[in-house]
């Protein structure tokens, strides 16, 4: 199996009845239902169940949100490049999925983000260093999830989905109308604990929106290797609905997840969305996406950029000028200068710091190993100074 | 004889293990056309079909329970878990079922699967790519486990834990993945659970595996220049442990210091220390001691040097040992 038949542009196509058997072999048939408001062309266009009225300064707003999450994620690949960060995880054509649906969250709703989620981390007021911490090694996430409802970015997959179920009962016992959303993806709809998340939630009725970014690949696996259904379609097996939305087309994004977020909050229960979108980048600065994909694919998304896309309507709509663009430019280059200098002058840890947080209540055995480590670490100095061979201990 | 990093070992071992053996199954996420993500099976997928060199669905639980069916079918799979702290979706499947499947038929079945794990740290990963899990696998009745520290080894051990009719983890010291080696694909090696003296001395012994054999080597050429004399013992096998070839080198030393990077607290250097206790009692001039990790999360790519036990704790373990 080469390229996928995503490859052709467009969307899988829809199983019709029985898909074959046959060993790789494609889905075809007609499209899924794709909600979409904004063509790749930048036209306005109408869907019969989801509508959006935004105003010029709203849709603005989430132009500045995508451009300057892209220079934000452009900057820590350099500054990866440049041996400041360890690793990075872009999100490079996911802007549209990402900064809809959280702009489609209220202050008082709570999210639970994979590790790529640094648009919606924008959207939730997280500083964007906070972000480049775990990736820098300096800690391991580190930023307190209450402050903005957004909790630590997750790495091992599909487990945040569960967290974000029980988070949502418990939103649910509280008689609270917040809502919740769990970021997932692809890969991770393969995950026991996203299947078993989709179980709790239905069962319990959780206010939780299951939001899934069908970026097409988890590292070298299309889509493909995960299902043989689009993936918006298992909720239904689980008994809640399912929807498919344009991941490129930020308006139609917004006003999928604002939705689905009200039919939770509303007592309906939890809803998937799968963001259909495409990693323009590589897994992650490690990854080296030529092992295995066309570069014909990538071409093809291109044409479909979220925020070409925007910008093509905004300048139709007459709805920028030449002032709002150079506006924002500059905020971007104010934002890559305070991100880079805010990573070149992040401090790592102090060495005891290992011993910190372990436990809430303290443990007698992290004590013990804290003061020996801290004498074992003076004797190097007594050595310094004394000029004495180091008998530690 | 050639010249191999570990990587290249283990290629090479999975792809004689897959042209021996049509039964032999390569499968895990991204093993295919990357190859893996430390490109272990590069070029397997190409040469064996994805009938054989399997990409799956991105799930441990999944692949490590259809591997035990594909066992029970016939097949011997041999699965990769990306990374040390991704295991753990798979950890019911191998405690609760691949372990215990063979006593649960009497032996009427045998469940040949292999589970390479690379681990342990080193590599100034994020969270959870840095782990030794090996004691949690180590005290499952049922389970095997074997790690290299070298190239030959590489080779040659997962030939033998594919060739195993029993489960076998095979974890694979990460950050040694390049470090070359000399390899003699003809040799017909030893049993995979023996321990080896990687290094011959007199005043003490040290005790490691994995990553941590070559601290230990580097160790005992330091203590060298001051006149110490150590003796370095790679065990290879965790499960069973070659508590023979130890005895001997604590007999004769008397002292014994084991060396790992996962956590002291329950770690296998207590088996050990346990056990050497019970055998050389009257040969011990100091109480065995172990260095290791702490009681603590591993930390951020920032403090792993500090965290990790390398020669300047490795030596002054020594150094209490022979003050005793
Ligand atoms: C349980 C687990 N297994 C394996 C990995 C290694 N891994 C990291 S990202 C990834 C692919 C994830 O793909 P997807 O869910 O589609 O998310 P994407 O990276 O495309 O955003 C894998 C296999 C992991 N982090 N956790
Ligand atoms: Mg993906």
């Amino acid at each position: 199996m080469s390229v996928k038949s995503t490859a052709a542009g467009g969307p899988p196509a829809k199983s019709r009845g029985r898909t074959t058997r046959a060993a790789g072999a494609k889905r075809r048939g007609t499209e899924p239902e794709l909600v979409q408001l904004l063509t790749p062309e930048g036209e306005r266009v109408e869907h019969g169940e989801y509508s959006i009225d935004l105003t010029p300064d709203e849709l603005r707003g989430l132009y500045r949100d995508m451009v300057l999450t892209r220079r934000f994620d452009a900057e820590a690949i350099t500054l990866q490049r440049q041996g400041e960060l360890g690793l990075w995880a872009s999100l490079l054509g996911q802007e549209a999925a990402q900064i809809g649906s959280g702009r489609a969250t209220r202050p008082d709703d709570y999210v639970f983000p994979t590790y790529r989620e640094h648009g919606v981390a924008w959207t939730r007021d997280v500083d964007p260093l906070n972000l480049l911490g775990m990736f820098r090694g300096v800690n391991h996430g580190g930023w307190d999830p209450n402050e903005n409802n957004f909790h630590l970015y997750t790495i091992v997959i599909g487990s945040q989905t569960l967290h974000a179920t029980g988070y949502a009962m418990g939103v649910a016992k509280d008689g609270a109308d917040s809502a919740v959303i769990a970021y997932f993806g692809d890969g991770a709809s393969s995950q026991g604990d996203v299947a078993e998340a989709f179980t709790f939630a239905a069962v319990y009725n959780a206010p939780v929106v299951f939001f899934c970014q069908n970026n097409q690949w988890a590292i070298s696996e299309p889509t493909e290797k995960q299902s043989r259904v689009p993936i918006y379609q298992r909720a239904a097996g689980f008994g809640f609905p399912g929807v498919r939305v344009d991941g490129n087309d930020v308006l139609a994004v917004l006003a999928v997840t604002r939705a689905a977020l009200e039919h939770a909050r509303s007592g309906q229960g939890p809803m998937l969305v799968e963001a259909f979108t495409y990693r323009m980048g590589a897994h992650t600065t490690t990854d080296d996406p030529t092992r295995y994909r066309a570069d014909e694919e990538r071409e093809q998304w291109e044409g479909k950029d979220p925020i070409a896309r925007l910008k093509a309507y905004l300048d139709k709509q007459g709805l920028a000028d030449e002032a709002f663009y150079a506006a924002i430019d500059q905020e971007s280059d104010a934002l890559a200068k305070r991100v880079r200098d805010g990573v070149r002058t992040m401090e790592s840890p102090d060495t005891m710091a290992i011993f910190e947080n372990v436990y809430a209540d303290g443990h007698a055995l992290v004590d013990e190993e804290r003061a020996q480590f801290a004498e074992y670490l003076a004797s190097f100095e007594d050595t310094a100074t004394a000029g004495a061979s180091g008998e530690g201990h | 004889m050639t010249q191999m990093a570990i990587a290249k070992a283990l290629n090479e071992s999975l792809r004689k293990a897959l042209e021996s053996d049509p039964k032999v199954l390569v499968m895990g996420e991204d093993v295919g056309k990357l190859g893996g993500v430390f490109r272990i099976t590069d070029g397997l997928q190409k040469d064996f079909g994805e009938g054989r060199v399997i990409d799956t669905p991105l799930a441990e639980s999944g692949i490590v329970g259809t591997a035990i069916g594909l066992a029970l079918r016939g097949y011997r799979p041999v699965v990769e878990i990306q990374f040390d702290g991704f295991v753990f979706p798979a950890y019911d499947q191998i405690v609760t079922q691949l372990a215990k499947m063979h006593a649960r038929a009497l032996g009427k079945v045998k469940l040949p699967v292999v589970i390479r794990i690379p681990y342990a740290g080193g590599i100034g990963a994020v969270e959870h790519h840095s782990e030794s899990p090996e004691a949690l696998f180590a005290h499952v009745p049922g389970l095997k486990v074997i790690t290299p520290s070298n190239a030959s080894d590489a080779y040659w051990m997962l030939q033998q834990a594919i060739e195993c009719d029993d489960p076998v983890i095979f974890l694979e010291p990460k950050r040694r993945y390049w470090d070359k080696g000399e390899v003699d694909t003809s040799a017909l090696p030893g049993s995979p659970h023996q321990a080896v003296v990687a290094q011959q001395g007199t005043d003490l012994t040290l005790a490691a595996y994995g990553p941590m054999v070559k601290v230990c080597l580097e160790a005992a050429a330091a203590a060298a220049n001051e006149g110490r004399s150590l003796e370095v013992v790679d065990l290879r096998s965790l499960s069973p442990i070659d508590f023979d070839t130890l005895q001997a080198s604590v007999e004769k030393t008397g002292r014994l210091v084991v060396v790992h990077e996962a956590p002291v607290f329950y770690g296998s250097g207590a088996e050990i220390a346990a056990r050497i206790t019970e055998r050389c009692f009257y040969h011990l001039e100091a109480p065995v001691l172990r260095v290791g990790g702490f009681h603590a999360p591993y930390p951020p790519a920032r403090l792993e040097e500090e965290y990790l036990p390398g020669l300047d704790r490795v030596l002054d373990a020594v150094d209490r040992a022979l003050a005793f």
